[in-house]
């Protein structure tokens, strides 16, 4: 390695920075199974959002102004009277939403491919504390625009923290800066939202990139391509990432490419789901809108958090909820790690987990009517239930016999 | 797994149509045509003589309505400004906000992106669904946000309404009422000829919701043919790589 191109400025470079070594050992001759599917494209499509929205952020803020007093009117500003402010708004605010789709589908990929199972819970951990901050990120750059929705969101999100018994009062003032969301409150969202969360996000990203590189890739077999080498010690089923993978990459960013601008072009407010009609009325803390509700990325969240009836509980099961992600690898102890070789019982407890999270996600959007209470309870059971199966599933299921090799 | 993305779209798709369900009053449509230059000029001349005395629209610039609308700078300046402001100027309004509270109870809201807020079917209905109410101090009131601040400034041309009440009973027996109103005083318009003006003017407050909407529009086909040229080229180049992969 590197030693192919000892001359010229790359050896300078290579002599004191590996930088042949990174190429080589990332991309270049990174060996990655063959057989990845379209599951498989939503890992660099989150990588290229992440990308595009630090980009577009980075020139939202030369326009931006973080004051209770500005900021609704700065972003019109950017709007109409800065050029081509509008696109880079617009990039922004539909790519929030599109990280979203893509790392939960990027999620469900790892769930239905075991791909969190040993020796990757390391790779599946980064990866959900990346998503914890996407979160905290989506959630304090909602507050940016500073309109109704944003405002009241907030209020409602923050208060939440008022629920823990004890500190509760005193953390959520600690964390608005104010008795209301207010100034001081916009100040340090934007503080957090353009620096310090993302800087923690890019250093996941690391992290989790490094974690599946030492490791290597799972597939949608679930087969450990390391165990069959040939003579030069390559993996028999592995091709280099690059140019095989990025070439297919870039065929899956295109076809993205092309549904962002639809939604950029045709649609930015998406029918109210990723710009919602109430942010367009100024931030009014004296005027309550009459339905809060949050972005859809966090309605399943929200609808767990309503359907009990405690507050305090509430937030617990929110919690819960998301941290039970994190226990996944070890949850979940069947040696047979793809959704291809499970029994049909895994596979009926994975639809009912997915009706549930969507089920979830349209009752947050809903007014809690008793109906839609209920509806929400159950959905929140089956929510739980399905990682409380995954503990027992293992043991009465019929799996199928896993292939040593990929196939197709 | 054909079969769990089919039951993901197939347990979607209800909530497009609960998505789709509206409450509050009915609302006509208002049918704008984005691409209708005159409507749009017309629109201008209704906000800028029947709104922008009360309410203001402080993040638009005239200039950029001149330029958009295709009135000449000259024009917008001699005929659309009435606060002796400048044609670089933003539409703000010269009645104090402590004198609109005194009058109006409430300080009438700023209307830049007021058609992105309330949509353009609610602006449309809104503006016709005005009737006498003597019971108020401002004498009016309107079906779509009862008990508005808002007086019918319109009622020169549109002439006044009056609520018809009618009572209809359902098949399960349960009496509905429904309020519709009847023009009492004929305006300066015909009732066509005024849900024609509605129309500009909610045409050119959709506009100045979003300046940038038909810029916007007419870049995304070129974006987006551009990039099914790429496609093509894309997936020539994978399919390449991808021959020497058994």
């Amino acid at each position: 390695m590197g030693e192919k191109w000892n001359k010229g400025l790359l050896g300078w470079i290579d002599a004191r920075f590996p930088l042949s070594k990174m190429w080589y050992e990332h991309l270049a001759e990174y060996y990655a199974p063959k057989n990845f599917n379209f599951w498989y494209y939503f890992g660099s499509l989150a990588l290229m959002v992440l990308v595009l929205q630090i980009l577009t952020g980075v020139w939202l803020t030369m326009n931006y102004k973080p004051d209770a007093g500005m900021a609704f009117n700065s972003v019109e500003y950017i709007m109409r009277d800065v050029n081509w402010g509008w696109l880079i708004r617009y990039m922004h605010s539909t790519g929030a939403s599109m990280f979203f789709i893509v790392v939960y589908l990027h999620m469900f990929r790892g769930l239905i491919y075991g791909s969190f199972k040993k020796p990757r819970e390391l790779i599946w951990i980064f990866g959900m504390i990346i998503y914890v901050c996407l979160m905290a990120e989506a959630f304090m750059g909602y507050l940016l625009p500073w309109g109704q929705m944003s405002y009241w969101g907030a209020q409602v999100i923050i208060s939440l923290f008022g629920a823990i018994p004890g500190i509760g009062d005193a953390l959520a003032l600690w964390i608005r800066g104010d008795f209301v969301v207010a100034d001081a409150t916009l100040n340090r969202f934007f503080a957090f939202h353009v620096i310090a969360v993302p800087i923690v996000l890019l250093a996941l990203v690391v992290l989790h990139i490094l974690a599946l590189h030492e490791v290597g890739s799972n597939n949608p077999d679930g087969v450990e391509i390391k165990k069959h080498k040939d003579e030069n010690g390559i993996p028999l089923d592995g091709i280099p990432f690059h140019p095989y993978y990025t070439v297919k990459d870039i065929v899956g960013v295109v076809v993205f490419l092309i549904i962002f601008s639809i939604i950029v072009f045709f649609m930015p407010e998406m029918g109210g789901w990723f710009l919602e009609r109430d942010n367009f009325i100024p931030a009014d803390p004296l005027k309550t809108p009459e339905h809060i509700v949050p972005l859809w990325y966090f309605t399943p969240f929200y609808a767990i958090l309503r359907a009990v009836p405690d507050k305090f509980l509430g937030v617990v099961a929110m919690g819960g909820a998301i941290f039970v992600l994190f226990l996944l690898p070890w949850l979940d102890r069947s040696p047979v790690r793809s959704i291809r070789y499970r029994g049909s019982i895994y596979k009926i407890a994975i639809g009912v987990f997915v009706i549930s999270f969507i089920a979830l996600g349209y009752l947050g959007t809903q007014p809690a009517t008793t109906l839609y209470t209920n509806l929400a309870r159950f959905f929140s059971l089956m929510y739980f239930g399905f990682f409380a199966s995954l503990l027992i599933i293992p043991r009465f299921e019929k799996t199928k016999p896993v292939p040593d090799r990929v196939t197709s | 797994m054909k079969k769990q993305i089919i039951a993901i779209l197939l347990t979607i798709a209800p909530l497009w149509v609960f998505a789709a369900g509206s409450q509050g009053p009915h609302l006509d449509k208002a049918n704008i045509d984005p691409n209708n230059i005159q409507s749009l000029q017309r629109g201008a001349g209704l906000f800028v003589n029947y709104c922008l005395s009360c309410h203001s629209a402080s993040l638009m610039r005239y200039e950029h309505m001149g330029k958009d609308l295709g009135i000449e700078e000259t024009m917008v300046s001699e005929n659309l400004i009435f606060t002796g402001g400048k044609i670089g100027d933003l539409m703000t309004v010269a009645t104090a906000p402590a004198d609109s509270k005194t009058w109006f109870g409430t300080v009438p809201p700023d209307l830049t992106v007021i058609a992105r807020a309330r949509g353009v079917d609610w602006l449309y209905t809104y503006l016709r669904s005005f009737y006498r109410d003597d019971s108020r101090h401002i004498g009016t009131n309107n079906l779509v946000f009862p008990d508005v601040g808002m007086p019918n400034v319109l009622w020169e041309l549109q002439g006044v309404q009056e609520p018809v009440i009618t009572t209809r009973k359902e098949q399960d027996g349960t009496r509905t009422k429904e309020v519709s109103l009847e023009l009492v005083e004929p305006g300066l318009l015909t009732p066509t000829e005024f849900d024609r003006a509605v129309r500009d003017l909610v045409n050119y407050l959709d506009y100045m919701g979003e300046p940038a909407k038909h810029e916007r529009r007419e870049l995304g086909t070129k974006v987006i043919l551009f990039l099914l040229m790429f496609l093509v080229l894309a997936y020539l180049l994978k399919r390449e790589f991808w021959k020497d992969v058994h």
